[in-house]
């Protein structure tokens, strides 16, 4: 079990993919010479050349869009949307487009386009460098949605993104780059559906999404010295969500916490609490507590931006409010 | 086509015979559409490209086995053109299972996938940047195949057209865009949607080839759209083709055109009819017209009750085809 960073897991998903298949290619701005702007294709453009990694003007429409008519055409691209804010001048390409093409062709044609962008604040970047905008594309049918948090995770899912014959908005954090994990020696698919229990508990279950499920294990921790038992499930995939997975955990422990750094307000958590008030109303003994970030954008100076975004304190309070020690 | 006419480039009396054909089908079949419309029997929204059908039919005639397609709101003739069969295009208007989206698209998102066909686009300028990605997987994969986007006078003013064709430019693929310049963007004229009056010249932004042709005259459009295939094809990089055509009729069918002149759009009907021009210089009478008339007539109808017949999708059928 080799351990890699979660940077590394990105490359090597993407440079195995494209080894071993010469329909697979990337495309985006600054991915060549400069390796990508978070480093993530360093090296690439040496083994693979220009024609199949493919730097792009500052374009997200036609980058977005180039990508679709290539997939259309049977290719496995991955374009790079450098940042996830900039999947808004790419919407229109990703969901009026990617998302439909198979509906309104009537099962015709498939899309297998991934569409990799990272986000997160802690970097102080302001407000248009760092949001965090996976809730969004979840709400469209005909894209898949994946979030990843480990190494492991990043890998396999990036993987099984590839070669899935849909498109997928592949979101990776920021901050999760440096991390290191064990990684299998051969990259192993993981399923998109499937979610992640990272830790066992019996009193709490708190479902989190990228840089909040290691804020949440760092709670958990701190949790269980006061006494209090706190499983951590990362559904890793978005859409489609592994509805059973959490809500059997809920079901055993009768309390759940859901948490992630975009904004709370209509975020991935008021799903998730959805889904679990309804499928599991009956064990539960409190309110889903739910943690984000406060309803602002993200400001630049640095003591506000730690003000706006949710760390493991706020994940611990809200554990501790609902077994009533909050 | 004849081998000797096909390396010149040009039409032969016999294929110009069908072209005429050809054309007045999909004018027949766009007035039974509007016709169809009107009485209640269509649903959505609709838009026809009656005074349009040299640019489909001389741009279509041209593609090569193989060549696809990204069409506009406006799809009907590139559809038929491109090779759908009447039967399966009506029956798509009329939202049934046997339509050639299967009763998923309907009028502005004709797809015939069999036929080269990568779609119709209900967003202006939506398809340009597919068709330089289309054209980037042939070029990657080394296959002769040359991908073409049709588009309007009024997507020119999209981001899509000029970051597609851009980068299409950039990476000499092997595409052609066509504008079918009919002068209005929805109600709204080029002179008030566009500074400058020859559209071509937005081409020479990007450095790209640029053609023209009197998108009312099918040789014309057939022989320039011809030269801009080759051109692509033969790895040159892609080429800007601008047709100046007339659209006789409204934006849309039931499009009261309070914004347009009466009397300027019956002279243009008058004189830049397509199917007249050409009819005129090949020299069809009056008894040859009326039998090539009867003979699309007589398709379009058979199309009507065709679609009529058809299978209506079961609604629980909206949740199948949303993810491979």
């Amino acid at each position: 079990m080799p351990e890699i960073t979660y940077r590394e897991a990105v490359r090597d998903a993407l440079a195995t993919a494209m080894r071993d298949d010469d329909d697979v290619f990337i495309m985006g701005e600054d991915i060549a010479e400069m390796g990508g702007s978070m480093g993530v294709t360093q090296g690439m453009l040496a083994e693979f050349g220009p024609e199949r990694v493919r730097n792009t003007p500052i374009s997200e429409m036609a980058l977005a869009g180039t990508a679709i008519g290539a997939a259309m055409q049977g290719m496995r691209p991955v374009a790079e949307i450098m940042y996830e804010d900039f999947l808004t001048l790419a919407a229109e390409q990703i969901v009026n487009q990617a998302a439909k093409v198979r509906y309104m062709s009537g099962g015709q044609i498939s899309v297998p386009v991934v569409f990799r962008t990272q986000g997160g604040a802690g970097w102080s970047p302001g407000a248009q460098h760092a949001q965090q905008l996976e809730a969004w594309f979840v709400h469209i049918p005909g894209l898949k949605v994946v979030f990843a948090s480990t190494p492991e995770d990043v890998r396999g899912l990036l993987w099984s993104s590839i070669y899935d014959d849909n498109p997928v908005v592949f979101f990776e954090h920021r901050t999760l780059y440096p991390i290191k994990g064990n990684v299998p020696e051969k990259i192993e698919p993981i399923p998109i559906g499937k979610a992640r229990t990272h830790r066992e508990g019996e009193d709490v279950t708190v479902i989190a999404t990228g840089r909040l499920v290691h804020e949440s294990l760092k709670a958990a921790e701190e949790a269980e010295s006061q006494g209090v038992s706190v499983e951590v499930i990362d559904p890793r995939t978005l859409q489609p969500l592994d509805e059973d997975a959490l809500v059997n955990s809920v079901k055993k422990t009768n309390r759940a916490v859901v948490a992630h750094e975009a904004v709370t307000r209509m975020g991935f958590g008021a799903e998730v609490a959805s889904v679990l008030q309804y499928q599991a109303f009956d064990w539960l003994d409190a309110p889903i507590e739910r943690v984000g970030a406060k309803f602002a954008p993200l400001p630049f100076a640095p003591v506000m931006e730690q003000f706006v975004v949710p760390h493991a304190e706020d994940v611990l309070q809200a554990i501790l409010r609902t077994v009533g020690k909050g | 086509m004849a081998k000797v006419e096909e390396k010149r480039g040009t039409l032969g009396k016999a294929d110009l015979k069908d072209v005429l054909r050809e054309m007045l089908l999909i004018r027949r079949f766009e007035e039974k559409v509007e016709e169809r419309f009107r009485a209640g029997e269509l649903p959505g929204f609709l838009h026809v490209a009656i005074g349009q059908e040299a640019c489909a039919v001389g741009v279509c005639r041209a593609l090569a086995e193989g060549d696809i397609i990204a069409s506009t709101h406006r799809a009907h003739a590139h559809t038929l053109a491109k090779g759908t069969h009447p039967n399966e295009l009506m029956a798509e208007l009329y939202g049934k299972t046997e339509g050639c989206s299967h009763g998923y698209g309907g009028s502005m998102h004709l797809y015939d996938v069999q036929h080269g066909n990568m779609g119709a686009n209900a967003v202006i300028g939506g398809g340009l940047p597919h068709i330089a990605g289309a054209a980037l997987a042939f070029k990657l994969r080394g296959e002769p195949r040359v991908a073409l986007a049709f588009f309007g006078d009024g997507a020119t003013n999209i981001g899509t057209f000029h970051e597609a064709l851009n980068l299409a430019q950039l990476w000499k693929v092997p595409a052609v865009y066509v504008l079918e310049d009919n002068h209005w963007a929805e109600s709204t004229p080029e002179s008030q949607h566009s500074p400058i009056r020859d559209l071509s010249e937005r081409a020479k932004a990007f450095g790209m080839k640029a053609l023209k042709a009197d998108g009312q005259d099918v040789e014309a459009v057939f022989k320039t759209a011809r030269q801009a295939l080759e051109h692509a094809r033969s790895g040159k990089g892609p080429v800007f083709v601008h047709l100046d055509t007339v659209r006789f009729h409204g934006h849309y069918i039931g499009d009261p055109q309070v914004y347009r002149d009466k009397d300027e759009a019956a002279e243009l009907r008058k004189t830049r009819d397509p199917i007249e021009i050409l009819r005129e210089r090949i020299g069809v009478g009056d008894d040859d017209f009326a039998e090539l008339d009867a003979e699309v007539t007589e398709i379009v109808e058979a199309s009507v009750e065709f679609a009529k017949s058809g299978t209506d999708p079961a609604p629980e059928d909206a949740l199948k085809n949303i993810y491979a």
